[in-house]
């Protein structure tokens, strides 16, 4: 047994830190004010690979296992969220799709641009009457000659305003249920597709997730993702493949919460003394910390089993399911050691109080994760 | 095209300077490339990406130094080269240390950092273009190579020097030559699979003569805080007549 990360991932993770803290930490206010990535930071993301991390190096990618892409993620968490959820949507649930499912064909033609984030890529599952119950699709996909025609219609879908590919669910057989769901690789050129206007969110600035529309969308055959009537089972694998990524994001936005929260009891005074001293604050460090550390062995694994190329549904969706329950205790507390300054907007400790929230809602809720770990453990112990 | 470049590993320059028994300590101390080095890591990578060559950088220094070779090997590189010491050497010795490792090799262009952030002595680059005996132009901040010339831009104190060198020289980086790049995550990956020499000093041909210091640190101590300023009041030419009392009698300056 070996809890150490290998030379390597440290020295990843360690130019992933002196990248973020000199380059997108210091601009953090101004993305949650504009709503807006600086041109610049973007640029230097894709320059320094960000964007290739889940593709592998033959496609002009990183080639990094899992507890290499956890330790980076880590990295990016301890930032604006906003920022880390358009690269992670990206290199998550965007990519891995094409990299897992795709034929060599569709990996030629969209991994190297996609690794080097001149086309970015995006998930769309979810739509109005299927949420949570994720195989209630309306959109439809209807095979003509060459081509599918799509119509129906998606929403929340993150990177849609910036993305070129999108991976479509869709119903080709609507008498099969789950099993007539298919994915597709829609461009964002294609007749008859179009991309709604941007969601006004709690958190996430500089995000965007936005509706997508496709009118007789018209999509060539040869942009089948993997088998018709294998989507639904895409769909989960791409999302099961980015759980450990989630938590290691909400593990370092954790990190900086509890960094952030002891400078702070250290150094406010009242009472003539430091809060620190204060034992319900030492208290409430100490479960912050626990919380936290909890998190860290879980994440790393996880992704640990992942590169084993171990099963890991049970244990994808517990670690997600505790990343962001732990996420927005932390945040919490970090709030609550702040005082009045915590709940002001100029402290970032608001903005991550904001941005913890979606993590128990994206990428399957908190609740549908305890549902697939309890059917997991009725499989194991029935 | 081939080009050396001498880097050193320094303190990070965030970290706080803590003295023990006359020692700087080294303890959680984050370690760094030297950041002048950086500029001539990425101007020679720079070079090789607009017109080809063959990068090898150098370091002599304690063991953990081998970092600052990945650090250059991510940036672009191609080959390490390490001489492990463990001891305090001074730049006498270091520059002899540097000819002996680099022994049967030619370059075209040797480039190195202004001065290191922690001796600050900017001396060691200088010395081995003096040990290989090819011209050297300190701090430079523009590099144009033209055939077998290059013309090069040196801060001089708030203004600009313009020299034509004939290669094979040496020239040391100045803040502005560049900006240098974080290393890519794809760089990074590849650093691990590029060659890294390792000499000790046994390995190389040195006579005790080219190891014997020449200077010795006899203390080393933090600068006194500052005091707290003083204000003058009352009348203008009270003001004066206070000053120059304080600077006499205080500060004796005058
Ligand atoms: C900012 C943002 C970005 C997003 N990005 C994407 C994206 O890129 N691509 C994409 O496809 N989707 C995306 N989504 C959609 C997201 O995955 C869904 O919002 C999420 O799955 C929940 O679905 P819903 O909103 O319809 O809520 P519902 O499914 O209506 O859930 C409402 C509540 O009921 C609970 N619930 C529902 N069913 C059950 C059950 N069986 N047992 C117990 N409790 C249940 C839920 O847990 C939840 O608490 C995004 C959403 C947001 C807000
Ligand atoms: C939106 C907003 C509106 C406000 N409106 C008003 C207003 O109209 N008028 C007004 O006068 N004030 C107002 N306030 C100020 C507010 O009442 C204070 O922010 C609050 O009392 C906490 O003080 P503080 O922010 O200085 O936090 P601190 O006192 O620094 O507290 C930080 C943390 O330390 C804990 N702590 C401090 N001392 C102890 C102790 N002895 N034992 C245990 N724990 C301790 C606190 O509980 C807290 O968790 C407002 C604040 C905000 C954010």
């Amino acid at each position: 047994m070996n809890f150490q990360l290998s030379e390597d991932i440290k020295f990843l993770k360690q130019s992933i830190r002196d990248f973020v803290d000199s380059e997108v930490d210091p601009l953090a206010m101004e993305i949650e004010e504009k709503d807006e990535i600086p041109e610049k930071i973007m640029k230097m993301s894709k320059e320094i690979g960000l964007f290739g991390l889940s593709i592998p190096e033959e496609y002009g990618g990183t080639g990094i296992g899992m507890v290499g892409k956890c330790a980076i993620y880590e990295e990016l968490g301890r930032t604006h969220n906003g920022y880390t959820t358009v690269i992670g949507a990206h290199t998550g649930i965007g990519s891995v799709g094409i990299v897992e499912m795709g034929n060599e064909e569709q990996k030629r033609k969209y991994l190297p641009a996609m690794a080097r984030g001149e086309m970015i890529g995006a998930f769309a599952l979810t739509e109005p009457s299927a949420g949570s119950h994720a195989t209630n699709l309306k959109t439809t996909a209807v095979r003509k000659g060459d081509k599918y025609i799509l119509n129906g219609s998606k929403h929340y879908i993150t990177n849609a305003p910036i993305a070129d590919v999108f991976t479509v669910m869709a119903v080709t057989d609507p008498s099969k249920g789950a099993k007539g769901i298919t994915s597709f690789i829609v461009e964002k050129d294609f007749p008859g597709f179009t991309v709604g206007k941007n969601e006004k969110k709690m958190g996430l600035h500089g995000s965007h997730s936005a509706e997508i529309f496709f009118e007789d969308c018209e999509v060539p055959v040869e942009n089948v993702l993997g088998r018709e009537g294998q989507g639904y089972v895409n769909a989960l694998k791409i999302l099961a493949n980015g759980r450990a990524g989630l938590a290691a994001r909400n593990l370092g936005s954790c990190d900086k919460l509890l960094e952030m929260s002891i400078q702070h009891a250290n150094t406010r005074i009242q009472f003539g003394k430091p809060i620190f001293e204060q034992q319900i604050i030492q208290h409430y460090l100490a479960d912050m910390a626990v919380d936290i550390e909890a998190l860290r062995s879980m994440t790393y694994r996880v992704a640990w089993m992942v590169d084993q190329e171990m099963k890991v549904i049970k244990e994808a969706a517990m670690v997600k399911l505790l990343g962001s329950e732990v996420y927005n205790r932390v945040a919490d507390k970090a709030v609550q050691i702040h005082g009045g300054i915590g709940y002001i907007a100029e402290y970032p400790v608001e903005r991550f109080y904001r941005d913890a929230r979606i993590t128990k809602i994206y990428e399957g809720t908190s609740e549908i994760q305890k549902n697939i770990i309890a059917s997991q453990l009725k499989r194991e112990y029935l | 095209m081939n080009i050396l470049v001498l880097v050193k590993q320094t303190f990070d320059t965030e970290e706080k300077i803590v003295i023990q028994n006359g020692q700087i300590s080294e303890e959680n101390v984050e370690f760094i490339l030297n950041p002048y080095d950086e500029y001539a890591v990425e101007e020679a990578v720079k070079i090789k990406e607009d017109s080809g060559a063959g990068i090898t950088v150098l370091t002599v220094g304690p063991n953990r130094s081998e970092s600052v070779l990945r650090t250059a090997l991510a940036m672009g590189a191609d080959k390490g080269v390490i001489v492990e010491l463990e001891e305090q050497a001074d730049e006498y010795a270091i520059a002899k240390i540097i000819k002996a490792a680099i022994k049967g090799q030619e370059y075209d262009l040797v480039l190195g950092g202004n001065m290191a952030v922690d001796s600050g002595s900017g001396q060691v680059s200088i010395r081995v273009a003096e040990e290989l005996g090819i011209p050297q132009v300190a701090t430079i901040t523009k590099l144009s190579l033209e055939g077998s010339k290059a013309i090069v831009e040196r801060d001089i104190e708030g203004d600009v020097e313009v020299i034509e060198v004939n290669l094979p020289f040496l020239a040391t980086a100045q803040q502005g030559l560049n900006e240098p790049r974080y290393p890519s995550l794809p760089g990074i990956m590849k650093a691990k699979k590029k060659p890294l020499e390792r000499f000790t000093l046994e390995d190389l041909e040195l006579s005790e003569d080219d190891l014997a210091t020449r200077t010795t640190v006899q203390d080393q101590y933090l600068p006194p805080k500052k005091q707290a300023g003083k204000v003058l009041e009352g009348e203008i030419g009270q003001q004066v007549h206070d000053l120059v009392n304080l600077l006499r009698s205080e500060a004796k300056v005058v």
